[in-house]
C-alpha cells in the first residue's frame, strides 16, 4: 500500500525518470563494466590466438625470456635507434611479434656482437637485461646444424663458411672430424654453451637456404632425462 | 597603401588563428623532433611516444604504457619511472588532455578527417557515449593484466603513426586510414571522443589541472555559443555560457584554445588557476 503510493507520488513528480539517481549511476557502472568484461574476454581470444612467434625472429642480446619480454618491452624503439649497424627492426602486423618489439632476422642482417652491446644500454625498461655486460654471455638464440643432407661439409666439401664467419669461431663451431663411407669429414660442430645465437653463420651459409639456422634455444636443443625412453607410461 | 593593408589583414588572420598556429607548430616540433638529425646537434628526442629520451638525458615516459606494463607484470626499472613521474608530473599539475590536444600526432589525423567533414557538410553521425573510452581504459588494464602483454601496445596508432613516418613501412597504414575514415564519414570527432582510452587515461590523470579555459570577461560573452561550435568536446563550455561558470573544470577539456580563437568578445582565456574553491558573484563553481 505504502509503495503504490510512492511510486504514484514519483511518476506525478516526473513521468519515466522514477528510477533513483543512485541505482542509474549503478546500472550504468554495472554496464560498462559488462563491456569491459565481455570485451576483455573476446580480446585476450584474439591476443592469444595470433599465430605463434616464428622462429626466425630474434630478440636483441639480453632479451628477457620471451613472456617476461613481452610485458617489459615498451616499444620505444631506442635499442633499434641505438644499434651501430640498423640490424634490429620493429614489428609491423606484417611480422610475426608483438606490435613494435624489436627482432633481427639472423638470415637477412646477424647481431655484430659489439663489446659495449650499446642496444642494452638503450633499454629504459631492463628489458633487455643491463645485467648482460658480456656480450660473449648472450643468449638470442642457439645455431643448429638443421640438415645435414645438404651441408656442404657432410658432402665431403670443405666449405666450412659457417665456422669461418663465426665471432667467437673454435669456441662456439668448430670443425670435428667424422669418418664415414665417404672418408674423413670435417662437421661444423656447435658448441651450444659458447654459442650467442647472434646469426652470422646462418647469414653467411652459401647454400640459398640456409643449413645451419638460429633457433630460440628450446627449439634448437634437446635435453635428456625427460622422456621415459621407448616404453609407454601409464 | 594596398600592401599595407594585405599585410594588416594578414597579421589579423593569424591572430584569430593564434591557438591553433601554436598548437600546430607545437605538434609538428614534436614530430620532427623525433626524426629530424640536426646538423652539429644531432637528433633531439630518440624513441617514440611511448618512452624517449629528450635532450640525450631527459627520460620521458608514458604513464599509461608504463602502467599496463606493470600490469602485465613487468618489473619497476629507474629510467622510465623517472620518465613517467616527469609525464604524470607535468598533466596532474596542468592538466591532462593537454597531451591530446598539443602532443598526440594522431589529433592531426582526426581535426583533418573533421575539417573534411565540415567542408563536405557531412550530416551522418553514429550517435556514441562518450564513456565508450573509459571502457576502453579498463579492458586496456584488465586485457594487459590477464593477457601478460600491452594489451593497448597491440593496436595503439599514437606509435603506429610513428613508426610509419620514421621507417616508412606501410602495414599500419591500413590502421589509420579506418581511423581517418571512421572519423570523416561515420562519427564526428569519434576517435578522440569517444573511444581512445590514452585520451581517457589522461583525463582522469588531469582532472585537477590547473591550467584552465576561464571566463575572465564573464560580462563580455554575449552568449553567440560559437565557443560550443567549434569545440572539439562542447559540454566542457556550457557552463560557461550559460553563467554558471568562470571556469572549465570538466576534464574533457584539451586545451586547445579553438574557443579562445573563436571567441570575439574577449571573454575568454586560458589561465593558471591556482585559487582553489573560486566562486563567480557568490554563486559556487559548479563543478559537472
Amino acid at each position: 500500500m505504502h509503495k503504490h503510493t510512492n511510486a504514484k507520488e514519483s511518476a506525478a513528480v516526473k513521468p519515466g525518470s522514477e528510477e533513483p539517481a543512485r541505482r542509474k549511476a549503478f546500472k550504468r557502472v554495472f554496464r560498462h563494466m559488462g563491456v569491459a568484461v565481455l570485451g576483455s574476454v573476446v580480446a585476450q581470444a584474439a591476443i592469444f590466438s595470433r599465430p605463434a612467434r616464428a622462429a626466425k625472429i630474434l630478440r636483441p642480446p639480453g632479451a628477457l625470456p620471451e613472456k617476461a619480454f613481452d610485458s617489459t618491452c615498451i616499444r620505444c624503439g631506442l635499442c633499434v635507434k641505438d644499434c651501430p649497424y640498423d640490424i634490429l627492426k620493429l614489428a609491423s602486423w606484417a611480422d610475426p611479434a608483438p606490435l613494435g618489439t624489436p627482432f633481427f632476422v639472423a638470415r637477412q642482417n646477424p647481431c655484430r656482437m659489439c663489446k659495449d652491446i650499446p642496444c642494452v644500454k638503450a633499454c629504459p625498461t631492463g628489458a633487455l637485461d643491463p645485467l648482460l655486460t658480456d656480450i660473449r654471455k648472450a643468449d638470442m638464440g642457439v645455431a643448429v646444424l638443421v640438415d645435414h643432407e645438404n651441408c656442404l661439409n657432410y658432402k665431403g666439401l670443405t666449405c666450412s663458411v659457417c665456422v669461418r664467419v663465426c665471432p667467437i669461431r673454435g669456441e662456439a663451431i668448430a670443425l670435428k672430424p667424422i669418418q664415414n663411407e665417404r672418408g674423413l669429414l670435417q662437421i661444423p660442430t656447435v658448441n651450444p654453451d659458447k654459442c650467442t645465437g647472434c646469426g652470422t653463420c646462418e647469414k653467411h651459409c652459401v647454400l640459398s637456404e640456409a643449413t645451419i639456422r638460429v633457433l630460440p634455444r628450446e627449439l634448437g636443443l634437446g635435453l635428456s632425462g625427460t622422456n621415459a625412453v621407448g616404453r609407454m607410461v601409464w | 597603401m594596398v600592401a599595407a593593408n594585405r599585410f594588416l589583414r594578414t597579421v589579423s588572420a593569424l591572430k584569430r588563428r593564434r591557438w591553433l598556429l601554436m598548437r600546430r607548430s607545437v605538434q609538428i616540433l614534436i614530430v620532427l623532433a623525433f626524426i629530424v638529425d640536426l646538423p652539429e646537434i644531432g637528433r633531439i628526442a630518440a624513441g617514440n611516444l611511448s618512452s624517449s629520451v629528450w635532450f640525450w638525458n631527459v627520460p620521458l615516459t608514458d604513464p599509461f604504457v608504463m602502467l599496463q606494463s606493470l600490469l602485465a607484470g613487468a618489473p619497476f626499472a629507474k629510467t622510465v619511472l623517472i620518465g613517467a613521474a616527469i609525464v604524470a608530473g607535468f598533466y596532474a599539475f596542468f592538466g591532462g588532455r593537454i597531451y591530446c590536444g598539443w602532443v598526440c600526432p594522431i589529433n592531426m589525423l582526426t581535426d583533418a578527417a573533421y575539417w573534411l567533414r565540415q567542408k563536405l557538410k557531412i550530416k551522418g553521425n553514429l550517435t556514441m557515449s562518450r564513456e565508450l573510452r573509459t571502457v576502453l581504459l579498463v579492458m586496456a588494464l584488465v586485457l594487459s593484466a590477464i593477457s601478460g602483454t600491452l594489451a593497448w601496445e597491440n593496436i595503439n596508432p599514437i606509435t603506429l603513426l610513428q613508426r610509419e613516418i620514421m621507417w616508412t613501412s606501410a602495414a599500419g597504414l591500413t590502421f589509420l586510414a579506418a581511423l581517418f575514415l571512421f572519423d570523416f564519414l561515420v562519427t564526428r570527432r569519434g576517435w578522440c571522443g569517444h573511444l581512445c582510452p590514452v585520451g581517457a587515461f589522461y583525463r582522469w590523470l588531469g582532472h585537477y589541472g590547473r591550467l584552465r579555459v576561464m571566463a575572465v570577461k564573464a560580462d563580455a560573452c554575449a552568449g553567440c555559443s560559437d565557443c560550443i561550435k567549434v569545440c572539439p568536446e562542447p559540454h566542457v563550455l556550457a557552463p560557461l555560457v550559460a553563467k554558471k561558470a568562470v571556469t572549465v573544470t570538466d576534464s574533457d577539456c584539451t586545451r586547445c584554445g579553438a574557443c579562445l580563437d573563436k571567441c570575439g568578445s574577449g571573454a575568454l582565456s586560458m589561465k593558471l588557476d591556482l585559487r582553489r574553491g573560486a566562486t563567480f558573484r557568490g554563486i559556487p563553481i559548479v563543478k559537472k
